[in-house]
């Protein structure tokens, strides 16, 4: 039974459901939510069908222009901080006992499907006042009392690493395992120190690897909606809270649906940069 | 060398699980105060989860929700899995781009569109709409495993199944299906966790009408502290630890992974 293109209409038969599915609950949802982003706006949280670009005008204002900049801000410096951290440590982990590895993998995927609402539980009980991480610095003398550590910044940038590291060691995997390990053992018997040969052969060799891994990253951090919300101050809002914020809370729809188009017109934009970027890598 | 990278393990590890050993702590504490070193020591919370009538609902909803979504993501992957592979039809790739779209694209997207289509279709509440909505929003997860699963078959074995007289139907009932077996229950397992722990789609299809645990702690976050929710998140965090400790014992998680089978 080779592989052959389907002749009568029977050999369609299972695409039908999943095609129906996907067709009605994905694309008819997607193309309602471009819909409503023209649509106008009434009083009391109503709409009616209309064709204005009304609410991506908004996008024009300076809150808004703000709360994108540091949107893209927040996404980049998660990114970062993730594939630098993310590297060495997946490169190692690839190089680890086969069971080193699966013990770490089943820690990375439970804490990567930890709910968001959790996370943000998490870490806003080890940055609280009274059972949070200052209490142990306290003990070990380097502070006089304890304190609250958000919300804050840092307390933002933390907890979206925290959530977005497991997702990046498990990006990145799949291509430190096949890199081939001839490479760091040639540049080892030529003298090279483990952190030199990592530096001059690893990196250099996954230079795509992590152009699309930093991307992929960048997108999981933009789609960030509760930590930003439990952890930061209003004005550590991202675009994800402001789109819930706007849907569920102002029940303004309209504006709501033409911020989530703008935001898969960037996804969309830098997957493929990131498809591409992967491309190159598989033709070298 | 060796001592360096431990260092670093261990610095990593105890970042991921800072959070975690706190949330723990104060999940034992024997009054309702949020205090670490855990003062006294009680495990009335947990038990809270299941002798809590609003607890109690919250965890069968998304116990509910969690089960049939998972099971509608697969009955979606599995044919189209299939169909991807043993026919050739190039333009069907669409729909597995459609199937990874939700997961790709940040979730908020997925949960607006579904928002607004269920707003406007009139069924907006209904408990059902969530199973549809975490069904697609998770068909990636078994879509995945399972066209691995598929690729990872011996097509000479098929073959020769079709050569004795086998037609499609027994082929894969008795070739192929015991075949992707792991791919199918680990495709499962994934989507029953991450549908167990979601919070966006579920709060704007039915965060009105039914609360899910995840909703339930965010909903009680805002009125104040229980260690409930400490309680709730150690028992997420145990049950996901057992799915992925199974699917690894029992199939080959490196694998799932992305690294070739036969490394190391």
């Amino acid at each position: 039974m080779r592989r052959e293109p389907p002749q009568r209409l029977a050999d369609y038969g299972p695409l039908f459901f999943p095609a129906g599915m996907l067709t009605v609950f994905f694309v008819v949802p997607f193309a309602t939510m471009i819909a409503v982003s023209f649509f106008q706006r009434e009083q009391g949280g109503f709409y009616t069908a209309a064709f204005v670009f009304d609410n991506y005008a908004r996008f024009l204002s300076l809150f808004f222009g703000k709360v994108l900049g540091f949107s893209l801000f927040l996404a980049v410096a998660v990114a970062v901080a993730c594939v630098v951290i993310g590297i060495p440590f997946t490169y190692l982990l690839s190089r680890s006992p086969r069971k080193i590895q699966i013990v770490w993998l089943v820690a990375l995927l439970s804490i990567l499907s930890l709910s968001e609402v959790m996370i943000g539980f998490a870490w806003s009980t080890l940055f609280s006042r009274t059972a949070g991480i200052t209490n142990l610095f306290v003990w070990l003398g380097l502070m006089v009392q304890p304190q609250a550590l958000t919300p804050s910044f840092g307390a933002v940038m933390t907890a979206m690493t925290y959530q977005a590291f497991p997702y990046t060691v498990l990006v990145l995997y799949p291509a430190l395992v096949r890199l081939d390990p001839t490479l760091t053992e040639a540049a080892r018997t030529l003298g090279a120190s483990p952190v030199k040969a990592f530096f001059t052969v690893v990196v250099p060799a996954l230079r795509n690897t992590i152009l699309a891994t930093l991307i992929m990253v960048f997108i999981f951090a933009l789609g960030s909606y509760l930590l930003p919300q439990l952890l930061g101050r209003p004005q550590h809002w991202t675009l994800s809270v402001l789109i819930t914020d706007q849907a569920i809370y102002q029940s303004n729809m309209p504006f709501a649906a033409a911020m989530a188009v703008f935001l898969v017109l960037v996804s969309l934009a830098l997957v493929g940069l990131a498809l591409y970027a992967g491309q190159q890598r598989q033709a070298k | 060398m060796t001592a360096l990278r431990r260092l670093f393990f261990f610095v990593v590890g105890l970042f991921l699980a800072l959070p975690l050993i706190v949330v723990a702590g104060v999940s034992i504490n024997a009054r309702q105060t949020l205090a670490f070193p855990p003062q006294g020591f009680s495990l009335s919370w947990y038990g809270q989860i299941f002798t809590n009538a609003e607890w109690r609902n919250a965890l069968i909803a998304s116990l509910t929700l969690a089960a049939s979504s998972a099971l509608l993501a697969l009955l979606i992957a599995l044919p189209l899995a299939w169909f991807l592979w043993r026919r050739i039809a190039p333009w069907a790739n669409i729909f597995q781009l459609l199937g990874v779209a939700p997961f790709t694209l940040p979730p908020v997207i997925t949960a607006l569109g579904l928002l607004t289509f269920w707003a406007t279709t009139g069924f907006y509440g209904q408990p059902w709409t969530a199973v549809i909505s975490h069904g697609i929003f998770f068909v990636t997860l078994p879509l995945v495993t399972l066209s691995l699963g598929f690729s990872a078959i011996d097509r000479s074995l098929v073959e020769a199944a079709a050569t004795m007289g086998a037609d499609d139907r027994t082929v894969f009932r008795t070739v192929v299906l015991p075949l992707i077996l792991p791919y199918l229950v680990s495709g499962y397992a994934f989507a029953f966790v991450l549908s167990l722990n979601e919070y966006i789609v579920a709060y704007m299809t039915v965060g009105f009408t039914m609360e899910t645990l995840p909703i339930k702690i965010f909903n009680a976050l805002r009125y104040g502290y229980t260690p409930t929710m400490a309680a709730v998140t150690v028992l997420f965090l145990v049950i996901a630890a057992v799915v992925f400790g199974l699917v690894a014992r029992f199939g080959d998680l490196p694998k799932l992974l992305g690294a070739m089978s036969d490394e190391r």
